[in-house]
């Protein structure tokens, strides 16, 4: 199998408005490599809401995006709180984001459901008071 | 319709336009970017009365063809700025909401 091409990224906690600065930046690089725009769409959806998470929740973390050559992983860590009940947090409309975010057109609880209706894999790894790593796969073929 | 052809009605007024000879097919309206970025599809008009520069890096990754700010809201220099950057046709209306969707449902359906 070819190697990966690796994309890192680090996203600022402090600034909830550039959050999907990395998000923008891997679509501009999948259209570089030719992906079709309807999976570069559903990784970059994917992983805003997955950066706006973790503006909003950990205060920031990193992005690593692998391209293979039959799907693309990204996976996305941070040393936040951590996610008390991972079923919940999965349910449409659960939030526990603060009022000012959802000044901000967030926190409708949307952002979990939406990444993993927009990608064939997801998978959660929480440890309260360590952090949580999402790993998402679209599959390419 | 076109961007350009909708820029014709005195009701929408251009703060940054990229390219206007993109394609409006269909609309969606909503406020809650999280169900935006669920439900907004590529070459929509995008209505909403928010006005934070995440408004502009939702509809880059839709890549809708133009984002209508209702009811006048007041545009920051940063979001104007942004349009720019991503190269985002941003428009502004003084029509609420619900007023500009029923304008521009015509406009598309005619």
């Amino acid at each position: 199998m070819s190697e990966a091409i690796n994309f890192h990224y680090v996203v600022d906690g402090d600034d909830f408005t550039s959050a999907g600065e990395a998000s923008v930046d891997i679509k501009r690089k999948l259209r570089q490599l030719g992906v079709d725009p309807a999976i570069i769409r559903r990784v970059s959806i994917a992983m805003y809401e997955g950066e706006v998470n973790m503006v909003i929740h950990a205060d920031g973390g990193t992005v690593d995006v692998n391209v293979y050559e039959d799907k693309i992983e990204m996976i996305l860590s941070d040393e936040g709180p951590g996610i008390v009940n991972v079923e919940l947090a999965m349910k449409k409309g659960f939030s526990t984001a603060p009022d000012y975010v959802r000044s901000l057109g967030f926190g409708a609880g949307m952002g979990l459901p939406n990444m993993k209706s927009y990608t064939d894999g997801m998978q959660i790894d929480t440890k309260i008071g360590v952090g949580t790593t999402i790993t998402m796969v679209v599959n390419l073929k | 319709m076109t961007v350009k052809e909708l820029l014709k009605l005195d009701e929408f007024e251009a703060v940054n336009i990229s390219d206007d000879s993109r394609i409006i097919k269909g609309g969606y309206c909503g406020d809650l970017l999280s169900w935006v970025m669920g439900r907004a599809e590529e070459d929509n008009v995008f209505v909403t009365i928010m006005v934070n520069v995440n408004v502009i890096a939702v509809a880059s990754l839709i890549n809708v063809s133009c984002v209508v700010i209702c009811e006048n809201a007041e545009l920051s220099d940063e979001l104007i700025n942004a349009a720019k950057q991503k190269e985002i046709n941003l428009i502004k209306t003084p029509l609420a909401s619900f007023e500009a969707c029923a304008c521009l449902s015509n406009l598309i359906n005619a």
